[in-house]
Formats: C-alpha cells, sequence, structure tokens
C-alpha cells in the first residue's frame, strides 16, 4: 500500500475481476441470504430479478477480497524495491453502497477503485483517512456496483 | 407465502432478532476467504493492530446483519431485496464470542408513481452486541411488494 502521504485526489486503480457461479452465490446466501432469488434458479426465474442472482453482500466481500489481493501484490512490489509499504488501518464504514443492476450466475465483473477524498485523521496523526469510490462493470460493460470506501492508511513519519 | 407487504409495514415499529454468537472459527473462516487481513485472522498479528484483537471483517458484520435481518423479518415478507445502503458506520469491533442482536426500525414510506405494484421503506438498522453496544449502524431502503387487488379484495 502506499503511504497516505503518497496518494492524490484522482488516482485510479483496476482492482480486479470475480466471476460468480450459481454454486458459489448460493453457497453464500444459504449462510447468509436465504432469499429464494439468492438459492434457487427456479424461485428466481419466478421473481422480479428473473434469473439466479448473487447476494449483494456476496458482492462487497467479493470485491473486498480483489482489494486485499490488490494491496497483497503492491506491497510485495515495495518490498522488491526495498521500500516499506504503508500500513493499512480498519474501515470506520462506508457510503452510498448501489447495487446497480442484479449479477447473474456466470457474470464476471471487473472492480475499479478512484481515491475521492484525503483527510489526515485529527486524533491519530500517525494515520489519514482515504475515501474511495470502487465501481464495478460486468462484461455487457454494464455499471452494477457502487460504493465509497473509507480506511485508515498509514502516514510517512514527519 | 409473504404474510408482511408493504402496506403493512408501520413507520416507527421496530424488529429485533437474535442474538446469534459468532465464533473464533466463524470469523477467520469467513476472513480466509473475503477478507485475509492480520486482523482477522491472527490473535497475536492482530494485537499489534489499531483493533488491538482478532476482530470480525466488517463485510462479515454486514452479513450476520442480512442474516438477522431475513430470520427475523424478510423471512415473513414480501421482500424485494434492496437497492443499496446509504450508510454503515463500524462502530466498535466484534470480537470471538460475541453475541450480536438486530434492532430494525422502520422510518418512512415511500410509493414511486411509476411502480404502483411495489414501495420503498426506509430503515435504521443497528447491530448490538451482549453489553448493549451498538456495534454497528446503517441506513437503507428496502424494496416490498403490495398485495396484489385480487388478494385484497
Amino acid at each position: 500500500m502506499k503511504f497516505f502521504d503518497d496518494m492524490q485526489i484522482g488516482d485510479r486503480r483496476e482492482i480486479g475481476k470475480h466471476l460468480f457461479t450459481a454454486e458459489e452465490i448460493k453457497r453464500f446466501a444459504r449462510s447468509f441470504d436465504p432469499q429464494p432469488f439468492h438459492m434457487d434458479e427456479e424461485a428466481a426465474r419466478r421473481s422480479h430479478f428473473g434469473a439466479l442472482c448473487a447476494s449483494g453482500w456476496h458482492t462487497t466481500a467479493a470485491c473486498m477480497r480483489l482489494i486485499v489481493d490488490y494491496h497483497k501484490d503492491l506491497a510485495a512490489e515495495m518490498i522488491a524495491r526495498g521500500e516499506r509499504p504503508a500500513k493499512i488501518g480498519p474501515s470506520p464504514g462506508f457510503k452510498n453502497l448501489k447495487w446497480r443492476k442484479p449479477i447473474y450466475a456466470g457474470d464476471t465483473v471487473t472492480f475499479a477503485s478512484e481515491v475521492i477524498e484525503l483527510r489526515p485523521s485529527a486524533s491519530r496523526p500517525q494515520w489519514g483517512v482515504v475515501h474511495m469510490f470502487t465501481q464495478g462493470t460486468n462484461q455487457k460493460g454494464e455499471r452494477v456496483y457502487e460504493i465509497e470506501n473509507i480506511a485508515f492508511i498509514e502516514r510517512r513519519a514527519a | 407465502m409473504p404474510r408482511i407487504y408493504f402496506e403493512d409495514i408501520v413507520p416507527g415499529s421496530v424488529t429485533t432478532c437474535g442474538p446469534r454468537t459468532i465464533t473464533r472459527e466463524e470469523i477467520i473462516a469467513f476472513a480466509s476467504e473475503f477478507d485475509p487481513q492480520p486482523m482477522h485472522l491472527d490473535e497475536e498479528a492482530a494485537k499489534k493492530t489499531m483493533l488491538g484483537g482478532l476482530s470480525a471483517s466488517g463485510w462479515h458484520t454486514c452479513a450476520i446483519m442480512m442474516r438477522l435481518i431475513y430470520d427475523g423479518f424478510a423471512v415473513n415478507a414480501a421482500s424485494m431485496g434492496a437497492p443499496g445502503i446509504d450508510e454503515v458506520k463500524w462502530l466498535k469491533p466484534v470480537r470471538p464470542g460475541d453475541s450480536l442482536s438486530l434492532r430494525l426500525t422502520a422510518l418512512e414510506k415511500r410509493e414511486p408513481k411509476t411502480r404502483p405494484d411495489m414501495g420503498f421503506v426506509q430503515f435504521r438498522c443497528e447491530l448490538l452486541n451482549q453489553r448493549g453496544e451498538v456495534v454497528l449502524d446503517s441506513a437503507y431502503p428496502g424494496m416490498f411488494a403490495k398485495r396484489k387487488r385480487e388478494a385484497a379484495e
């Protein structure tokens, strides 16, 4: 991870993509969101969604996994260059999550993020608060997912 | 058949569900698949982070919130899902052994003119731990089908 001080508004990055299989959609739904349109093809066909689609919380979790993997790869590159990667702190929350279109079984969603706000933490001088706008696009080019993520990112020592 | 339609939801009404206890194994299993960061995977590594100890991924907490909404409310409702979430605040870490309860408050209702078959209900949704502390506070609009005219007559 880049340090807070090295980030700029408008910094954009491709995070990665994820294929949502029917098996994975149903497995997540069984544990956390067993509504018929996430559990069963036939019930989903009769619902307003028209076909089996992922729980919105499955989308957020799959996107998080891609973000973590992206940061691990970036950290490995920095270490290889002899740099220390910045620490990533916890997130205080998120805003404006939009499940714009259903993600159906077999869809592949590509996620990308952009830095939209940078604010030094008032109470924790070694940390900055970063707001990222993340969006997901399916294989047809349709925007299916949007979220404003917030995270603590380490600052360079003054 | 659902028992709760849009017409049945009363602004101000509160639904509770739970508690549900979250185990260390569940925290690590969810994090291993979706959020493999040290603070969600390993007690020793987690002690050195801002959270000060092993804590559930915030996305895991959201998924548990969804399950409690389903078990306590949506299972009986003509739910059509939600278009999104206005805001989630992760206010306190969720630790192994914590018992989480849902407090779902219906706020205002909206009926879009273009969709006579359904309506929106704005909710405030909180998760509380066994000490009564709010660990997650959120706001979202839920979509619910209306009773079919034939069924109502």
